[in-house]
């Protein structure tokens, strides 16, 4: 077995008794990443000779007998929104191509302290909008588990890079759905947190109510992980809250004996593909029977969610994206003839189409004579979702969904059509939109051996619950299964 | 009025707070330093960057809600308007639209003697803007960031006002309130206030006629003027039967006149909604009550004070509460026991104006309170005349003198004994008995005569008052 196929729980335990060292693991890493790299595309930049130096730093720092955090000498990629001090940072898009930041974000500058390597940045949908990673400007990233598929987005490359095991594990960013989806299409586990329970500082804002940094892997413990690692409260960040955050991850134990499970019946309705269902119930029915209690539960809101959603997101994107003018960074279009035409040409060149469809979509929502029928009914309605999740969590304790309708789709399948592309969303926005913490899992494969994805959603800042019954559903479905890549691989 | 038209005038003032840092980061708020160098990823809206509200501005837009009587909302929010501008780095200023932190109160301005109360809608919280830079030196435009996060409270007036002169008062007042509860600089010509002005005209009786809007407002002699041509403006229209379309206008102060800047159909839809990345501001009521409990005494009662308790007239009570420094030198003046305040104001608005005018800041200099008031002391009593007080003024200020080793060395203390005057004047009275005929048959100006070679008698040193009341009294006898 290579050292690139471990998972992190495992090196950090291999890292701590000394038998690698982290630059045999970042080597590893990269190597993979120059095999399987061209098949798959998740990396738009990559940081191998930084990581390598740190590699070395930590094993020394070990060598003299330094007690380092568990997740210290471990490949750690990034979600390219995520802010990087000196390393490139495009949001995927024409208009950051050659946008270096100068400063790290706060759970960048958190994975430095604790030792983490940084392999490099990951592709992703156009500063994080899209369902596909198909928006990205510079490349498609493939879903390992069939090149002709989409790895899910808009945290395609992340999703993408820990399935394919160029990364140990990955961050992204979770705005409607964006961590989980692609997990869920990609066969890995990826968290979305609590709003407020990471900072954003950092983090280039889409919509700035409802992002949230979380970490995808390819193992519920080490999920939780990098979770312990990122979480916490940030002086740089307004929204985010200030209290004891445990650790988790070592108190993860699978019993979920006593616990309420409530299966919305909203979420299975006829968008819904009957296999996806299926393997999500039997899942349900395998928690059960290590003593959960089931029932059945209502959201009566949530065929609402979908609208709310793109209003709040759209109108909060339309202002987060002003700042790309031309003026101080990024893009700047040729020749300009006044300014007028410079912010014309510089935002009608530099962004890609869905980012351009959701920027006026933003605007026309916010604009005065529509701003009360859109923007303010939709807000209305996010706090009808949140007290129907809170009022549901009175007696229950977690509630399962799929994660998206359907398996990973082809290429082009969705992109002439944005409200299918759309609905792909459409079990994952309402957690957003309550702000409420949710975990995806792999809990089924396809005909075709494309994975389902099953979402565990809690109460907010509950991480510990949720992760634990990830935990009990992955002993009994098994952990990951690696894809087959150029078809040379062997299944573990 | 102007041919029979009433001007109504509104403003919306904006004054730069005086925190330590920015409202959103930590960069220092500091004006005329090198361009982009009061910076950071935050005030220069860097992608991912997220603002912090900076509580010190709270606290001071509520002391200005406190002066200016307005209720507080203790729990608010924060907007954001949306517009592009080089000058505007994240492309929207954070800002407060339908719930400012203070909301209707009222300011009493004193024109002409009379006061009038002049409403206050609101006063809400905000970051200033860069700067553009433009220069023969280089092509297009170039950006100083510096400004940028700057705080800024925008006050906003009721249309209360009737005169370009009540809007000069209404400005002053706010400016000098300002200094007095020390939260803004309030140096015009640095920009830290500036003023946006609302201007319509009616005939009394009519409903209130359209209004236009002027910006770039920015000195108080601006303000006059451009209230009066705008004023002018409108009613010329109006006169040759014509009707005032709602606009923004541009005050151009080199030219003395106002431009179109943008219609009403052209106006800006800023697109407000709340910040998402800035949670519901709170404050404690102990806050609230506790910023209002310290405030400090506000101009306007500090005039009706001098007025009252010191027989100061309204002018120069005025002239002194509009220096911060005249005041405060005046208030430690009288507790260390000056006994005229009549006398201590000419010399504050005298000697002393005349200094601070020069640049000169006289807290750094020889002269103290308690000097200050032993020499009005003195003069007031008598023991020197005002001339010897200037004497003994300009000794302290350039050698720290002693003041009673000064008038001793240099005899300056007047004679205002009656007894040893009395003396004076009856020898000089007996000597000069053709001077007392004169007197007698009414030449008056031998009461001058007599007087002169009393204080000739005595080397000068008698109180000239006091002598001339004496030689008087034995002219009539």
């Amino acid at each position: 077995m290579e050292l690139y196929e471990y998972k992190a729980s495992e090196l950090s335990e291999m890292l701590g008794k000394g038998e690698i060292s982290s630059k045999e693991l970042t080597k590893s890493v990269f190597d993979r990443i120059e095999k399987t790299e061209p098949a798959i595309g998740a990396y738009l930049t990559l940081n191998r000779e930084s990581a390598l130096a740190e590699a070395e730093k930590i094993d020394e720092r070990r060598a003299s007998g330094e007690e380092l955090p568990t997740l210290a000498g471990i490949p750690i990629g990034i979600k390219d929104n995520i802010s990087t001090s000196g390393i490139r940072t495009t949001c995927a898009s024409k208009m950051l191509e050659n946008y270096t930041p100068v400063f790290d974000a706060t759970v960048i500058t958190k994975l430095k302290k604790a030792g983490a390597i940084i392999t490099g940045k990951l592709n992703m949908d156009e500063f994080a909008m899209g369902s596909s990673t198909e928006t990205s400007y510079f490349q498609p990233t493939k879903n390992p588990f069939d090149t002709s598929c989409v790895p899910g987005g808009s945290s395609g490359g992340s999703a993408a890079a820990v399935a394919s095991m160029e990364a140990v594990m990955a961050l992204g960013s979770d705005t409607g759905g964006s961590i989980r989806q692609p997990s869920s299409l990609c066969g890995v586990v990826g968290l979305k947190p609590t709003y407020g329970s990471v900072s954003r500082y950092g983090l280039v804002a889409f919509a700035s109510s409802l992002d949230q940094i979380g970490p995808i892997a390819r193992s519920v413990k080490d999920s939780a992980m990098l979770f312990d690692a990122i979480c916490g409260h940030d002086s740089m960040d307004a929204t985010s809250a200030r209290r004891d955050y445990a650790p988790i991850s070592g108190t993860l134990d699978g019993d979920v004996r006593g616990l309420r499970i409530g299966i919305p019946k909203e979420y299975f309705g006829d968008g819904i593909k009957p296999e996806v269902k299926e393997a999500v119930m039997n899942s349900v029915k395998a928690l059960e029977s290590r003593g959960a209690t089931v029932r059945e539960i209502s959201l009566p809101s949530t065929e609402y969610a979908l609208s709310a959603y793109y209003i709040i997101a759209c109108a909060e994107a339309s202002s987060n994206l002003a700042r790309f003018d031309g003026v101080k960074y990024g893009y700047r279009c040729e020749n300009p003839e006044n300014l007028m035409d410079m912010y014309e040409r510089t935002r009608s060149e530099g962004f890609g189409r869905e980012v351009k469809r959701r920027i006026i979509l933003g605007t026309f929502v916010l604009s005065s004579g529509y701003y009360d029928a859109y923007y303010k009914k939709a807000k209305l309605l996010q706090k009808r979702i949140r007290s129907e999740f809170d009022s549901s969590f009175n007696d229950i304790d977690v509630i399962i969904t799929p994660t998206s309708p359907f398996e990973a789709f082809k290429f082009g399948d969705k992109m002439d059509d944005p409200l299918a592309m759309y609905s792909a969303d459409i079990c994952t926005v309402t957690v957003n939109i309550a702000g409420l913490p949710a975990v995806s899992v792999p809990c089924g494969y396809s005909d075709t051996g494309l994975p389902y994805g099953m979402q565990i959603i809690g109460r907010s800042f509950d991480e510990r619950t949720i992760l634990n019954t990830a935990y009990a559903h992955e002993i009994d479905f098994g952990g990951f299964r690696a894809p087959v890549i150029l078809g040379k691989e062997v299944e573990l | 009025m102007i041919k029979g038209y009433e001007v109504v005038v509104g403003l919306e003032v904006h004054a730069e707070l005086n925190t330590a840092t920015k409202i959103y980061c930590s960069c220092k708020n500091s004006f005329g330093l090198e361009v982009n160098t009061q910076v950071c990823p935050i005030c220069l809206g860097m992608p991912g960057t997220l603002p912090t509200l900076n509580e010190k501005v709270v606290e001071y837009a509520i002391k200005m809600g406190h002066a200016l009587n307005c209720g507080i909302n203790r729990i608010c929010k924060q907007d954001r308007k949306n517009y592009f501008y080089p000058d505007l780095p994240k492309s929207y200023q954070i800002s407060q639209a339908d719930i400012p932190l203070c909301h209707d109160g009222y300011l009493d301005i004193i024109v002409d003697g009379e006061t009038k109360r002049i409403g206050v809608e609101r006063i809400h919280i905000e970051e200033d803007a860069g700067k553009l830079l433009h220069s023969d030196k280089f092509d297009g435009s170039l950006v100083d960031f510096n400004r940028c996060g700057v705080p800024l409270i925008e006050i906003v007036s009721r249309p209360d006002m009737r005169s370009s002169d009540e809007a000069k008062a209404y400005l002053e007042t706010i400016r000098s309130i300002l200094r007095y509860i020390d939260i803004s600089d309030c140096k015009m010509q640095e920009g830290s206030i500036r003023c946006d002005v609302n201007v319509s005209v009616h005939k009394p009786g009519e409903p209130l006629g359209t209004r236009c809007e002027m910006k770039n407002v920015n000195s108080f002699s601006a303000v006059v003027h451009g209230i009066d041509y705008e004023a002018n403006r409108q009613i010329e229209i109006l006169e040759a039967g014509g009707t005032i379309t709602q606009e923004t206008r541009r005050w151009d102060d080199a030219k003395g006149e106002s431009v179109s800047m943008r219609s009403k159909e052209d106006a800006q839809d800023y697109r407000y909604f709340p910040e998402p990345d800035l949670g519901t501001i709170v404050v404690s009521e102990e806050k609230v009550q506790y910023l209002k409990d310290t405030l400090p005494e506000l101009p306007n009662a500090r005039i009706m004070r001098y007025m009252e308790s010191c027989g100061l007239s309204y002018n120069d009570a005025a002239m002194i509460v509009d220096v911060p420094e005249k005041a405060e030198l005046f208030d430690k003046t009288l507790e260390a026991c000056c006994k005229s305040g009549k006398l201590l104001s000419n010399w504050i608005l005298g000697e002393i104006s005349k200094l601070m005018n020069d640049g000169t800041d006289i807290s750094n200099t020889n002269l103290t309170p308690e000097k200050l008031a032993k020499i009005v002391n003195y003069i007031d009593s008598g023991k020197i005349s005002t001339a010897a007080g200037k004497k003994v003024f300009d000794a302290v200020m350039s050698d720290n003198a002693d003041i009673d080793e000064f008038i001793e060395k240099n005899s300056l203390s007047q004679i205002s004994d009656v007894s040893s005057l009395e003396k004076i004047a009856s020898e000089v009275v007996s000597q000069n008995e053709k001077s007392v005929t004169d007197y007698k048959n009414g030449k008056t100006n031998a009461l001058g005569y007599l007087v002169g070679q009393c204080m000739k008698a005595s080397k000068g040193k008698a109180n000239p008052a006091v002598m001339k009341e004496l030689v008087l009294k034995l002219l009539e006898d």
